[in-house]
């Protein structure tokens, strides 16, 4: 900290200690600062956390649902959880789901931040509110109108594919797994861009001009310049947006269950989200879905430590 | 560690620096700034090629929230031809009308706005004592406190919704406004306190003391002194706030079961559901869409700078 602005050192170090405070009663004002938000997050996330995870370990279904007690089951929900191929099924798709979605998103929108950089100001600010305009759409919103895009009665999208000569007339995008992904991709890599390219430009402009041009007179090419030049100084922006990108990708819920709402066969395209909503809420197997639960919050968190620390340290600072 | 404020570290930190964790962009005078600099000194046809792909990019991009309102403001009969009507020859304000007629719109906006409203109070008012505590007290347990408060914002609501579903049953809190806007203001308080957080810390604490010395009580110069400097902090954490309760669907859709308690993106997903069995009118979808979004874009504007570099700046500053 004092080294940071070592100007202040010598002025402060001579000042007696300062006494306008009353020390003594602040001692407990901090605690009291946190008790509320302490307060309300125990009452929202604790408790249904540890309610969570004791139900993990119970037979809890639909007899539970009517009174009966809960039977203690130690980790059998887990054994059968993990010994379901079903659920290896979701798991495995959430997965690729996820890598597969946050990459493309990376890649469009760090190609999308370097044309941001490279093109006149008056394009550059066309393609800003754009993005932004996507970036802002309320998730439901969007959805409504994706589906109105892909309709496959009257939507936009058959009807181009089919004025380009292409067999697309009355073609539903949802009806196969395959498409149904597809199409929910093309929905999140529409929303997420943004917000990536935005952050990689913001990276990109810290990059120092000078450097750039004595690199080129040295003889360095774009590719030699993008290489050991830009990509080093935005590699922690790269890096912490890549991991937020998986984490939140990973959670993916609106815009699968909007699209199943749209006419899909829900078992064929669940991720860990709707899975967990169907065994819970459709099902009423609150055993099981708390244990699919649990599961997601650990991956979580343990994908989130690494962004968790990056922040800690900008707390140290 | 457990000294209360530190003003020494206040005054050490150098006060004109980011408040809120503001922009990560180094501010360069415009005219100093070349558009290009990677391109730079390369021939201008690329540049003309590259500034057409953004324009085509921008207008891809842009194209669904345009035939949003394109749709919502064409009359239905033009939207049932097969061929799409590409320009807005509409003009026609009968879906938003037939929206606002069919009678389940205002009680889901009432219901929304109740929600948003509730969940932005007691979340600006909780977060914003968090961020006091931790920006101007060094005490035992803050590290553990801040942990939580990063970690916390990263749960998914997937991950628990289930059981928050048990904990409001059990309350008799399903389908009313209250239950919905605890979870709420819980998911939301963490990032708000991190985002206020910069900007008290922005606030020098020499100011307050100045005050003092010159005989106000630590309550008054709080009050006179820094709150209106930290004023476009809690607006920007306040939109937010709003934004997050107005848009978010998952809870929602486990909570508010009951047709009557619906709110705006509940009432939403009714069309798409709608749209799966029979034959949907579209234009009164995308006038309600539009309804919904327009608000959230002019908010949205506003904050826009700010959560990207709340979320990033740890990054940022390496």
């Amino acid at each position: 900290m004092t080294t940071q602005n070592p100007v202040l050192a010598p002025a402060a170090a001579p000042r007696p200690p300062r006494q306008p405070r009353p020390r003594k009663k602040g001692r407990s004002t901090p605690y009291l600062l946190i008790v509320p938000a302490i307060g309300i997050l125990i009452l929202a996330l604790g408790y249904p956390l540890v309610w969570q995870f004791i139900t993990s370990m119970q037979k809890f279904g639909l007899a539970q649902q009517f009174g009966q007690p809960p039977e203690f089951v130690w980790f059998d929900n887990y054994v059968t959880l993990f010994t379901d191929p079903y659920m290896w099924t979701v798991v495995a798709r959430s997965l690729a789901f996820c890598l597969i979605t946050a990459g493309v998103t990376m890649a469009i929108g760090t190609l999308m931040a370097l044309l941001m950089d490279a093109v006149h100001s008056a394009v550059r600010i066309t393609l800003q509110i754009s993005m932004l305009l996507a970036w802002a759409m309320p998730v439901v919103a969007a959805m409504t109108v994706w589906n109105w895009l892909i309709d496959w009665r009257r939507g936009v999208l058959n009807s181009v594919l089919t004025g380009l000569g292409l067999d697309f007339q009355n073609h539903n995008w949802l009806a196969t797994p395959l498409s149904f992904f597809f199409i929910a991709m093309v929905i999140v890599v529409w929303m997420s861009v943004p917000f990536v390219a935005f952050s990689i430009y913001a990276g990109l402009t810290q990059v120092s001009t000078e450097v750039l041009e004595a690199a080129q007179l040295d003889g360095a090419g774009l590719s030699q310049r993008l290489r050991f030049i830009i990509v080093p100084i935005i590699r922690p922006v790269l890096a912490i947006i890549l991991l937020l990108q998986v984490i939140w990708d990973l959670r993916v819920f609106t815009q699968i269950r909007l699209l199943q709402d749209a006419g899909s066969i829900a078992s064929e395209t669940n991720l860990l989200g709707t899975y967990i909503y169907q065994l819970g809420v459709g099902s009423s197997d609150f055993a099981m879905a708390s244990a699919v639960s649990i599961f997601v919050l650990v991956l979580t968190v343990a994908l989130s430590w690494f962004y968790v620390r990056s922040m800690l340290k900008e707390d140290d600072s | 560690m457990t000294s209360t404020v530190d003003s020494t570290g206040a005054a050490a930190r150098p006060t004109s620096a980011r408040p809120g964790g503001a922009q990560p962009a180094p501010t360069m005078p415009p005219a100093q700034r070349p558009d290009a600099r990677i391109g730079r000194h390369r021939i201008r046809p690329v540049r003309i090629v590259l500034g057409v792909v953004g324009i085509v990019v921008a207008l891809i991009w842009a194209f669904p929230v345009y035939w949003m309102l394109n749709s919502a403001l064409l009359p239905n009969v033009v939207l049932q031809s097969t061929t799409p009507t590409w320009l807005p020859f509409g003009g026609s304000f009968d879906n938003f009308v037939a929206v606002y007629s069919g009678g389940t719109f205002l009680p889901a906006l009432g219901m929304s706005t109740a929600i948003a409203v509730i969940t932005v109070v007691f979340c600006l008012f909780f977060a914003f004592l968090g961020a006091l505590a931790i920006s101007r007290f060094r005490f035992r347990g803050r590290k553990a406190f801040v942990l939580a408060v990063l970690l916390i914002q990263m749960l998914p609501a997937e991950g628990l919704f289930i059981a928050q579903y048990k904990l409001m049953g059990s309350l008799n809190l399903l389908n009313s406004i209250v239950g919905v806007s605890v979870i709420y203001i819980a998911a939301v308080v963490p990032f708000t306190i991190w985002m206020l957080r910069g900007f008290v810390a922005g606030v020098p604490a020499d100011l307050e003391e100045a005050a003092m010395i010159d005989g106000l009580s630590r309550t008054q110069a709080f009050l006179r002194i820094t709150f209106p400097l930290l004023a476009p902090g809690l607006v920007a954490s306040g939109v937010y706030a709003f934004l997050q309760a107005w848009n978010e669907f998952t809870v929602a859709l486990v909570l508010l079961q009951d047709n009557s308690s619906q709110t705006l993106p509940l009432w939403l997903r009714g069309f798409i559901q709608a749209s799966a069995s029979r034959a949907t009118d579209w234009g009164q979808v995308m006038a309600a869409s539009t309804l919904v979004a327009i608000p959230v874009i002019i908010f949205f504007l506003f904050v826009q700078g700010r959560m990207t570099s709340g979320l990033v700046s740890g990054a940022v500053k390496g």
